[in-house]
């Protein structure tokens, strides 16, 4: 140790006059054995098919024996010191720097001859590089297109529950909510709606949906507008959507306008008829991009 | 030295050279304090994450593709579901070991962040990331990055009802950035939401992308914290040119390597014995399904709470729309992580200072970065517990409204509450150049206008600021002292009068006698006042000693 010179005298460098190193040894002596009985008790344990917390425990005693045996020996058997050794400036000295600025210019004048067909690997070398991540990011996905606004209702879906049977007229009580989903798409996650029947509430129409709800049912996408959770609780007593995720709050009798939370924005309403057997379908999709907004919607 | 180790070294020494080199690293000395193993606790937790990572990849099933359950766990069985969330239930209730595999997996990942966070702010506060340590505090607060990135990652792929509605929050995310954002989305999904690709996608960044980068920069992180050597805190004979503390082999040797065995036993522990993520009981994930409480690990925390403070706002104009996750999802941890990895230079550009440092900065002895420290970090913990807005109201029965408000207001609130009080403390702490040293006696004179003066004693053979510390101060007998206190003070100040004391410099005592003087009302008089009677000192008391016992018990660590 050369560089290194002890700071303080360590009595712990002496090992003939360092007292109850004996026991430490036996103590250290013991974690090990703990340990190795562990660890013996852990193979007993995947042999019998195992359990959790057992094979938890005898994980933990097998590792800690080994570990603080291990830190024991270092702190009370080995020497501490402290020592000191000198930092070194990470700096190179003039000299080197010199050197390497010389032998840097060497090859640069070397390359910097020819600049033109220095150019021209660059061009190349960019053009490659670009024309590689096309094909890339094209293979990631599809373009979004115009799929970011539409879903699979259009005129006459008809209304159809998580297990495929249609919504009739009777089907919901005064003060229920389902979620529905166009025939042929149940699970799908854009086309999620949630029915509410709210009841004898002043249900206040925006101007053009009055034909929207017919007796006294409402649709509205089921995907929240601010982070696209669903939109899953339906609270009969104030007449409000709750989105569990961040706490948005929907009020259904004035078609789902925010009044509480992050949501920026009312909930779209899909617009819906009863036919003449009483099942109830959708007029048409929704007028607007349903879920969280991007950048290429705000002038539909 | 044993003939087969020497036989070895002669091997590996003819072939690679290792002893000079190896020689010096046997001989290198590491610092020995506490806070330095934050970093280690990471490091080790990273290594366990790999081992039971690896151990579950033999296991699970990257894929969408859905199944009906046959499996063990007879609440599910009929049930549709991903391969993906069967392949987690096979693991946590048919592999041998496979709960606690998964269980020390998903605390590991926890344990391995908290320990970046803990190990970040000690080097923010200790000042450990000036010159030249700015490069490694760039690396590290990549790594720091790539930890949070991967921890959602491996969250979200046993697909369960939490996690999918985590990742559907994530589309959202990704599709608010301006410009590109619905590309991007579309890029990474394969498609508009939920599409097939994401789960077999995130298994690829998961096990091998990230950690990849994860285990380079971190091989990075070391290699430039040994070349630099660690910095050490100041005490009596560490400088700034030397490192003190255990040489490697074999003291630094066996702590450490103890110490990797120790971390993985609590973790063992953990996922063994505290359940974490039970994804048998959220069910699989279903699109239009969701559950009460919906909360990410805690890393996401900060990130799920700012979603829910930020207000109602959307930017609409030109037909273009920047939606209102982008705020609080996009541009806060952009900002968040863009300024926390340049804040060497940041900082380097107030303080203009080019010094190299190796010795560490006291919190308090940086009263002006410990306070913004403080106040920042109170900002992020403010958004952390805004994750919970939902339960707390529930818990506390009181309406989510409030809750809201209340935290919206702490948002803007605390922190420079938080960093005012932190100022405060730090300057109270502060070491003080001069501190514990007497400062001359001085004869305080009033005029018969009522006038005070206060002149310097003659003859103080000190002549002004003593600088031998730790002199032990006599306390004034008890009767001299009241009668100072009592007799001086305020009997004779009613009467307005003012008394003569006596206080004598000489070893360090200082005794009053009652010596009254002549005056009456109107009279002047003249009363010495030695300046340090204990207790004298600010918010803390004494200062001088405190100080001063501190300054001395650095020399123990």
């Amino acid at each position: 140790m050369s560089d290194v010179q002890q700071a303080r005298k360590d009595p712990n460098l002496d090992y003939s006059s360092m007292t109850g190193s004996r026991s430490m040894e036996r103590f250290i002596g013991a974690l090990f054995v703990i340990s190795f009985l562990a660890t013996i008790g852990l193979g007993v344990t995947f042999w019998l098919g195992g359990q959790p917390q057992v094979e938890g425990a005898l994980l933990f005693v097998a590792l800690v024996g080994i570990g603080v045996g291990i830190v024991a020996w270092g702190k009370y058997l080995t020497p501490h010191g402290p020592y000191v050794q000198e930092r070194h400036d990470l700096r190179s000295s003039d000299l080197d720097r010199e050197a390497f600025y010389k032998s840097l210019e060497r090859g640069n004048k070397v390359l910097g001859r020819r600049s033109f067909l220095g150019k021209m690997l660059g061009v190349s070398l960019g053009a490659f590089a670009i024309l590689q991540l096309f094909p890339f990011l094209r293979s990631l996905g599809p373009v979004p297109g115009k799929s970011l606004y539409l879903t699979d209702w259009k005129h006459g879906s008809q209304l159809t529950k998580v297990d495929g049977s249609p919504v009739l007229v009777s089907d919901l009580e005064v003060g229920g909510a389902m979620t529905v989903f166009p025939e042929g798409f149940i699970g799908n996650a854009v086309d999620q709606v949630i029915l509410v029947r709210p009841g004898n509430y002043d249900i206040v129409t925006r101007p053009g949906r009055e034909t929207w709800g017919p007796q006294g049912y409402l649709a509205f996408s089921k995907v929240c507008t601010h982070a696209g959770c669903p939109v899953g609780l339906y609270q009969e007593l104030t007449q409000q959507l709750l989105c569990p995720c961040h706490q948005s709050l929907f009020d259904v009798l004035t078609g789902a306008t925010p009044v509480f939370g992050p949501a920026p924005r009312p909930l779209p309403q899909l617009p819906i008829y009863v036919d003449a057997e009483g099942v109830i379908r959708s007029q048409s999709g929704f007028n607007e991009p349903i879920g969280p907004g991007f950048w290429e919607r705000g002038n539909e | 030295m044993n003939k087969r180790v020497e036989k070895t070294t002669e091997w590996l020494d003819e072939r690679l050279g290792i002893a000079k080199g190896g020689r010096s690293s046997l001989n290198k000395i590491f610092p020995d304090h506490w806070s330095f193993m934050l970093g280690e606790i990471a490091l080790y937790s990273f290594i366990v994450l790999l081992f039971t990572g690896v151990f579950l990849t033999l296991f699970y099933v990257p894929s969408t593709q859905q199944i009906i359950y046959h499996g063990s766990y007879a609440p599910l069985r009929g049930q549709s579901m991903s391969e993906a969330y069967a392949s987690t239930l096979h693991i946590s209730f048919s592999v041998r070991a496979g709960l606690v595999m998964r269980q020390m997996h998903h605390w590991a990942a926890n344990i391995f962040i908290a320990a970046i966070v803990v190990h970040l702010c000690r080097v923010f506060f200790t000042g450990s990331f000036r010159k030249p340590r700015e490069i490694n505090w760039i690396i590290g607060s990549i790594l720091l990055i790539l930890a949070i990135v991967n921890g959602f990652i491996g969250y979200s792929l046993p697909d369960d009802l939490i996690s999918g509605t985590g990742i559907r929050i994530a589309f959202s995310i990704v599709e608010s950035v301006p410009l590109v954002g619905s590309y991007l989305a579309f890029f990474l999904f394969g498609g508009n939401y939920p599409g097939n690709a994401i789960i077999p996608r995130f298994y690829t960044i998961h096990v091998l992308l990230v950690p990849a980068l994860i285990v380079g920069l971190l091989a990075a992180h070391l290699g430039i914290m040994y070349h630099q050597k660690h910095t050490q805190y100041p005490a009596p004979k560490r400088t700034n040119k030397n490192v003190v503390g255990t040489v490697f082999w074999p003291t630094y040797a066996l702590e450490a390597g103890g110490f990797f065995f120790i971390t993985a036993a609590v973790i063992a522990a953990l996922g063994g014995l505290v359940q974490i993520n039970p994804i048998w009981l959220y069910g699989p994930y279903v699109p239009y399904k969701v559950s009460y409480a919906v909360q990410p690990d805690w890393y996401m925390g900060w990130l799920d709470g700012a979603l829910r403070l930020m207000p109602s706002w959307e930017v609409v104009g030109f037909g273009h729309m920047i939606p209102n996750v982008f705020f609080p999802a996009v541009l806060l941890p952009g900002l968040t992580f863009t300024a926390l990895s340049l804040w060497p230079f940041i900082e380097k550009k107030i303080t203009k200072d080019d010094e190299v440092h190796n010795l560490c900065d006291r919190p308090r002895d940086n009263p002006w970065r410990t306070s913004l420290g403080v106040g920042i970090l109170t900002f992020y913990i403010v958004l952390f517990f805004a994750s919970s807005t939902d339960v707390l109201a529930n818990t506390f029965n009181t309406s989510l409204n409030l809750v809201l408000w209340t935290f919206r207001v702490l948002l803007i609130a605390l922190p420079p509450v938080a960093g005012y009080v932190t100022y405060m403390l730090t300057k109270e702490t502060e070491v003080v150049e001069e501190a514990g040293s007497r400062r001359p006696p001085v004869v305080i004179t009033r005029s018969l206008d009522g006038e005070y003066h206060s002149v310097p004693v003659a003859g103080d053979e000190a002549g002004g600021v003593v600088k031998e510390e730790f002199e032990p101060m006599e306390v004034p007998e008890e009767k001299e002292y009241e009668s100072f206190m009592g007799g001086v003070a305020s009997e004779h100040r009613d009467k307005d009068l003012v008394g003569v004391g006596e206080s004598s410099s000489k070893g360090g005592g200082s005794a009053f006698h009652d010596e009254i003087g002549p005056s009456r009302s109107g009279g002047s008089g003249i009363f010495r006042v030695p300046r340090n009677l204990p207790g004298s000192g600010g918010l803390f008391g004494g200062r001088g000693s405190r100080r001063q016992r501190r300054r001395g018990g650095q020399d123990r660590q």
